[in-house]
């Protein structure tokens, strides 16, 4: 722990998101998921670089890329330059990259986290449009090693996202990484599924002596994809540089890449080693000019973004904080949670919130399902909630019931029925129950009078037992006190 | 009626229309002369004999049956055209005289190709050019050189020299180049024909294998500028598979036209400037006289001689020699030998890149690669490729403000008439000096037409280039076309072209 309190560390951000378009970024092949769909299957003479073809501009891509763009409240280049990046590998058919340089799509944003610390707004230095790669498969075959080149990948939309040296802490950099992958999610650019990589994450850390204001030399963390990856490999890092600087040592500039069965990061390449991409204007395109209209129209299309609606959620709906925070992450659950309090405006949204996240969720990890794929509409998880508030149904009750509707599809007040589960607070019932108990178990009245005030505690669950869980535990509650303290002042007198 | 190969194309299309001959008996009119004189020649590097003749045959019909019907066929119906082989043309070898693109054949065909075989037109076959189109004499082809029809000790020019060759010698009666820094004007000029590289953009670049991308251009060789005018009013227009192409509305009389038809064939009112930056010393003088001499007939139609200033026209080589092998050393990245053309293997993939881009590439096409990588790289980008840029905008503003002045811009094509086959093998910057006249036209995008003005004492044709504000072909083809009227350099054919 030593460590933080000398050195701090000061991390920047590049996130690789590919862009959820139905063709490729300068062609017209389709995207296909390059995790399952067979080799090469999605490939045209122009995402294969055969001579002599062209590439010509995806207008979906550059709309779902202003999404992002506006949504990180980015200032707009009104003209942005395609360049391109020269390096030489299998999975880049042209030997360059088209990507943006000096004139990217947009500039000077911000994402706003929220950390332990607080609220924070991380800065977001540019944002540009590229193409992805294909993929390499290595294989060994009679003694043979190889590698297969997969293509259809090649030529996928890919946004880059760059923040400023704005981020601290693993934690920071975590919350960085979620928020931005639930942004991405929030305007449909992304699906934001992790392990199929569609967003790759690449930190750079660099650790100064504490309260210093010059940078340490940096490393770069290459393609992580999953926010474990990236927490514990800056985590590493920042430990790693700490201690080479308290030994007096120097860190390397360098690439580094992670190695999670070990969790170490691995050098890949120096400074001495790193390309030359020999980035110019890309002359087969012309520059990208954005018709302002346009762009406004994007901007006004915006949905309420997650920061926004974090915030409002617990303004205008009491929710904590914690539930406000896993709301919010994904908007279909927002959108659920909004659309069953306002199927019934008169619930707590804080109770109807924590049956969100604890029943509803449980459920939907237990089973992989998610919020869009159950079988409950928010109207009737909002009606199982109103009929427990109403005292219709006990707690426990109701969760039965929410099993019983997640499974079958029918509305609680169909499974109440069915079942006869509706809850009992019928006074003269409950009391019957009271006095069987307390008739059955003399010793453990014995023990209460005796001063153990907590066998009051185990009575009652006698009687919900008896009451098959349909008992109205506050008239259960208030039925048993009473009845003990009649015995207490009878045996006093 | 003399050889079918003598005629225009456009006398080939009326002779087809009319039914004085038949597609068949046109291309194999041409299938015969080439099988005659090209093993000496080499303009082809492959001929679609089967296919055109398939072609030709189809095309008879067609035209038949619209005969009877009494309507209009596609305006090139039958009509058989050569086409460089830096053009892909789906099922035919592509191989930009490299070794690297050796047995490629590409799955589509260039727009440019697709557009003139929609119209109609049937490709002969595929034309010699430098490798990958860098070169100025079609020597620097991988299968060997071609030879320019008025003498065959000569190169043609380049690099479309298969192309220009194969109209000078009437092996087709026009063809296709391209033109990136003078590769379809300095052939047509060495060989006496007619040769068009249009504005930049007006032509598809979709199939044309890249080598300056800002600056390549597909273009037209012919007998004359009305022949010129037809092949590209074709092939010209926006694709949507190019981004930097433009939309073309033209019909045929928007290009061959003079540029003022109510004076009647004369070209009174318009304005020719005379850029004293090209008429310099190291000029052939014979060039200079040619030149001088139809500036001043050009005079006596009417037309009015300005002289005019391109002071930047100095910087144009070299501006050209950063900016076109930067965009070529990252255009000619994709020749890997990992998806297609020859591989040669070896254990690490660095090498394999190092031996079958060092084997199959040829000396001038490397030592671009190296100028390009070298000016693209970090610390030398600003003062190269950087600076370089600049210079162009500077080089284009001259030709705007001429533009202000004058209607066109004629000029020398080269300072020489075609040289002899070797002489400039061991000097690549003497064989640079030759686009000296044509490159400022592609640095700033700029239509310009070479035409045969005389010959020189040793009979090799002299050209003309006139140079024209942007998308204003017309005016070139216009202006050349009553020039042409009035001469007959351009009907002149080589010694061969009699004889055969
Ligand atoms: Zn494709």
């Amino acid at each position: 722990m030593g460590v933080r309190q000398d050195y701090e560390a000061v991390i920047g951000l590049e996130v690789h998101a590919e862009l959820q378009t139905e063709s490729k970024m300068f062609c017209a092949c389709p995207v296909v998921d390059s995790t399952v769909a067979a080799p090469n299957i999605a490939v045209c003479p122009v995402c294969a670089g055969m001579p002599g073809v062209l590439p010509v501009v995806n207008r979906r891509a550059v709309e779902l890329a202003l999404r992002v763009a506006l949504a990180l409240e980015c200032e707009i280049a009104p003209l942005s330059v395609f360049a391109r990046k020269n390096y030489f590998y299998p999975d880049l058919p042209k030997g360059y990259q088209i990507s943006q340089y000096e004139q990217p799509l947009a500039r000077n944003g911000g994402l706003t986290i929220f950390v332990s610390t607080g609220e924070k707004r991380v800065r977001i230095r540019r944002v540009h449009l590229e193409e992805d790669t294909g993929k390499l498969t290595h294989v060994e075959k009679n003694g043979q090693s190889y590698s297969l080149v997969d293509l259809n990948r090649a030529g996928v939309p890919l946004l880059e996202i760059v923040t400023e040296p704005d981020l601290h802490t693993p934690e920071e950099v975590r919350a960085y990484a979620m928020a931005l992958r639930s942004l991405l999610r929030y305007v449909g650019a992304n699906s934001g599924d992790m392990q199929k990589g569609v967003m790759r994450i690449e930190p750079n850390v660099s650790v100064r002596p504490a309260g210093s204001a010059e940078l340490g030399t940096r490393t770069e963390i290459k393609n992580l994809n999953s926010f474990r990856a990236l927490e514990r490999s800056v985590d590493y890092e920042i430990r790693r540089q700490s201690e080479l600087l308290r030994q007096g040592q120097r860190v390397v500039q360098q690439t580094l890449g992670w190695d999670e069965a070990r969790g170490v990061t691995v050098a890949q390449r120096s400074k001495e080693e790193a390309h030359d991409y020999r980035y110019f204007p890309e002359p087969d395109l012309p520059p990208l000019v954005l018709d302002p209209a346009w762009v406004e129209q994007i901007r006004r299309d915006l949905p309420e973004l997650p920061a926004a609606r974090y915030r409002r959620f617990q303004q205008q709906h009491g929710l904590s904080a914690y539930n406000a925070e896993v709301l919010v992450a994904e908007r279909p659950v927002a959108d659920y949670f909004e659309a069953a309090l306002a199927a019934r405006p008169e619930l707590p949204p804080k109770q109807l919130a924590n049956w969100i996240t604890g029943e509803l969720f449980g459920w939907m990890n237990t089973y992989n399902q998610s919020i869009d794929e159950i079988k409950v509409a928010p109207a009737a998880l909002a009606e199982l909630v109103g009929m427990v508030v109403s005292g219709e149904i006990n707690q426990n009750t109701a969760k039965s019931v929410l099993a019983e509707m997640l499974e079958s599809g029918k509305s609680a007040a169909q499974v109440v029925k069915e079942k006869g589960l509706r809850q009992v607070s019928d006074q003269a019932q409950i009391e019957a129950w009271v006095e069987q108990v307390l008739a059955d178990n003399p010793t453990q009245v014995e023990s209460y009078l005796s001063g153990k005030e907590t066998v009051a505690q185990w009575l009652f669950g006698q009687v919900m037992r008896l009451g098959r869980g349909q008992a109205n535990p506050q008239v259960v509650q208030q039925a048993l006190q009473r009845k003990l303290l009649a015995i207490k002042q009878s045996h006093t007198r | 009626m003399s050889e079918l190969t003598d005629l225009t194309l456009s006398e080939c299309i009326s002779g087809l229309q009319g039914g004085d001959f038949s597609s068949l008996e046109l291309v194999r009119a041409y299938l015969q002369r080439i099988e005659r004189l090209d093993n000496s020649l080499h303009a082809y590097l492959c001929v679609l004999a089967e296919q055109a003749l398939a072609q030709a045959k189809d095309a008879d019909r067609r035209l038949s049956s619209w005969r009877k019907e009494q309507e209009a066929p596609p305006p090139l119906m039958g009509v058989p055209l050569a086409v460089k082989d830096v053009l892909c043309v789906e099922g035919a070898p592509t191989t930009c005289g490299s070794r690297i693109l050796e047995n490629f054949t590409p799955p589509f065909t260039a727009t440019a190709v697709e557009r003139l075989q929609k119209a109609g037109a049937i490709v002969l076959g595929k034309t010699n050019t430098d490798e990958f189109a860098m070169g100025s004499s079609t020597e620097n082809s991988a299968y060997g050189l071609t030879r320019n029809p008025w003498d065959p000790q000569r190169v043609p020019g380049g690099s479309s020299g298969g192309s220009a060759a194969a109209v000078a010698a009437r092996l087709a009666p026009a063809a296709l180049g391209t033109d990136t820094g003078g590769s379809v004007r300095q052939p047509a000029s060495f060989c006496g024909v007619t040769g068009l590289k249009p504005t930049y953009g007006s032509v598809s670049r979709y199939g044309l294998v890249a080598f300056g991308s800002s600056l390549d251009v597909v273009g037209v060789l012919a007998h004359d500028a009305r022949d010129a005018a037809l092949v590209f009013q074709h092939m010209a227009g926006r694709d949507p598979l190019d981004a930097t192409s433009v939309e073309r509305n033209l019909t045929p009389s928007d290009l061959t036209r003079a540029p003022f038809p109510e004076r009647e064939g004369e070209l009174r009112g318009l304005r020719i400037g005379v850029p004293r930056e090209y008429f310099i010393p190291g000029l052939q003088a014979e060039v200079e006289q040619a030149v001088r001499a139809a500036l001043a007939l050009f005079e006596s139609l009417g037309a009015e001689l300005v002289e005019v200033n391109l002071p930047h026209t100095e910087y144009a080589l070299p501006v050209y020699y950063l900016v076109a092998p930067a965009e070529a050393s990252a255009n000619l990245a994709r020749f890997d030998g990992i998806r297609y053309g020859p591989r040669l293997p070896a254990d690490e993939l660095w090498q394999v890149y190092r031996r079958t881009r060092g084997q199959k590439f040829g000396p001038e096409v490397k030592r671009r690669i190296m100028l390009g990588t070298y000016a693209l790289s970090a610390g030398y980008y600003d003062a190269y490729y950087g600076q370089a840029q600049k210079v162009r905008t500077l080089i284009r503003q001259d030709f705007e403000r001429a533009f202000q002045q004058v209607d066109v811009i004629a000029a020398p094509v080269t300072p020489n008439t075609a040289f002899v086959i070797g002489e400039h093998s061991d000097d690549p910057l003497s064989m640079y000096l030759e686009d000296i006249f044509t490159i400022p036209a592609n640095l700033a995008g700029i239509p310009g037409l070479a035409f045969p003005v005389g010959f020189d004492q040793q009979g090799l044709p002299v050209g003309m280039q006139l140079m024209g504000p942007h998308f204003r072909e017309d005016l070139l083809l216009g202006a050349a076309g009553v020039y042409q009227q009035a001469t007959d350099w351009h009907r002149r054919t080589p010694p061969d072209g009699r004889s055969g």
